[in-house]
């Protein structure tokens, strides 16, 4: 018997659930290590270093120096957890959440207070919304990708 | 004995938290927002309950990985907000009600609620966000929060969460373990988080103004229907943290409307009702109910 996982299908979406978590503990566990002042500050001074005292993957390692959310979700990263590596960085949940998207920081905020951004087209896989894969980076980057 | 008189309901956004310790109220972007609590306010002042019974939920700050309670009550003296990476808010610290909380952790646990009881636990935005609006700016150390405040964290990060049933029926369980206390007590239930967005991926800053005042609609009037929202409805329609809005079931369940699982007293009274988009990432949400 599988587990039923009704959520695979949304688009742009991980949720973190039992596997997620068994496969990002030591990802999440090192940006809870961020919460303490004292580990900020010896991380930043040898990023490298200090990830290198984790049990994590040389995957994981990579995605959380090349600051590339996405890829710490796929590899099991929580938003949650990973906010603290933005905390450390002086970046908001705004600006973390918009590094996501490949939009610039005010494409995003605008696109928020616009309303932000719309389900239609975005509630299954396949259809044609601005956060299907086909549709990726969005904002400026994508159209230069598509020019 | 005590009572619940009403509940509150209200989104709580870090950022929210972090324009009034910043003093940025009055800015064009959050001025409509801090507008919709101006009457809640007042309302909090002129009806000030002895107790808050406050459902939330912990951000990756007190529980990490290590253990991931679904429903943890704070039974301590007092609760210091946690350092999130920013620094702590500078908030006063929060007193609890050990003896009302072990009271009703020992009645819903009786109840068949099987609740994680916590001594110490530091309290993150979820719990202070949720106070600042309702209460305003107050000074950490010469001001204190209007009364007492039980902690309830709810997990709503690592799937799944407990489905809104669930908290319905939890919710009415709190119920019962208040009127069983003694002392007269006026209690507020407080349920907070959500409402639409998402804060991850390429769907990130998904916002469904329509599904989520729909939501609204039927949490008031028909919440038995709106508990038995599918977990995939919330991630689908209001995105993969608006799966928080779980939470406000359980003081909806706790309103005395809600009668063996059904609705069958005089419906609450809806005092204040508020929706803005946006405040950061996130809808804000907000609504006041008392019991008739």
């Amino acid at each position: 018997m599988s587990l039923e996982k009704p959520y695979l299908d949304v688009p742009g979406t991980i949720i973190f659930d039992a596997e997620q978590s068994r496969k990002g503990y030591w990802l999440n566990q090192f940006c809870m290590s961020l919460m303490k002042a004292a580990n900020r500050e010896r991380f930043k001074a040898d990023e490298r270093a200090y990830l290198d005292e984790w049990a994590m993957t040389e995957e994981q390692k990579q995605a959380v120096l090349a600051r590339d959310l996405n890829w710490c979700m796929r590899t099991g990263g929580n938003i949650y957890f990973l906010a603290k590596i933005g905390a450390t960085d002086g970046k908001s949940f705004q600006q973390m959440a918009g590094s996501m998207t490949g939009m610039t920081e005010d494409e995003y905020r605008a696109m928020m207070v616009a309303g932000g951004r719309s389900v239609e087209g975005n509630r299954y896989l396949g259809e044609d919304g601005d956060a299907q894969a086909h549709r990726q980076p969005q904002g400026a980057a994508g159209h230069k990708k598509g020019a | 004995m005590a009572r619940i008189t009403a509940s509150v309901y209200t989104s709580h956004v870090p950022a929210i938290g972090a324009a009034m310790d910043l003093g940025k109220t009055h800015e064009p972007y959050w001025q409509p927002v801090f507008q919709g609590y101006e009457f809640s306010k007042k309302w909090m002042k002129d009806n000030k309950p002895d107790v808050i019974f406050l459902v939330y939920n912990d951000h990756a700050t007190a529980f990490s990985l290590e253990m991931i309670p679904t429903f943890a009550i704070g039974t301590a003296a007092e609760f210091t907000p946690a350092d999130e990476g920013w620094g702590p808010r500078p908030v006063p610290k929060v007193i609890g009600h050990p003896d009302l909380a072990s009271h009703i952790a020992q009645s819903v646990i009786q109840q068949d609620f099987d609740l994680t009881i916590v001594n110490k636990m530091d309290v993150d935005h979820g719990l202070t966000v949720p106070l600042s609006l309702m209460c305003g700016e107050l000074d950490p150390k010469k001001d204190a929060w209007p009364c007492p405040v039980i902690p309830f964290a709810v997990n709503v990060v690592q799937y799944p969460v407990p489905s809104g049933r669930r908290c319905f029926m939890l919710g009415q369980a709190i119920r019962k373990a208040v009127e069983s206390y003694d002392d007269n007590l006026n209690v507020h239930i407080w349920g907070t988080g959500g409402m639409s967005h998402q804060l991850q991926g390429a769907r990130a800053g998904l916002i469904n103004r329509a599904w989520d005042n729909a939501w609204l609609d039927q949490m008031i009037a028909d919440p038995v229907a709106c508990a038995d929202t599918p977990h995939i409805d919330y991630v689908r329609e209001a995105g993969s943290e608006g799966i928080e809005l779980v939470m406000w079931l359980i003081a909806r369940g706790a309103m005395s409307d809600i009668v063996d699982g059904k609705v069958q007293g005089p419906a609450p009274v809806v005092k204040h009702r508020f929706y803005h988009v946006p405040a950061s990432n996130t809808a804000v949400g907000h609504l006041i109910l008392e019991n008739s």
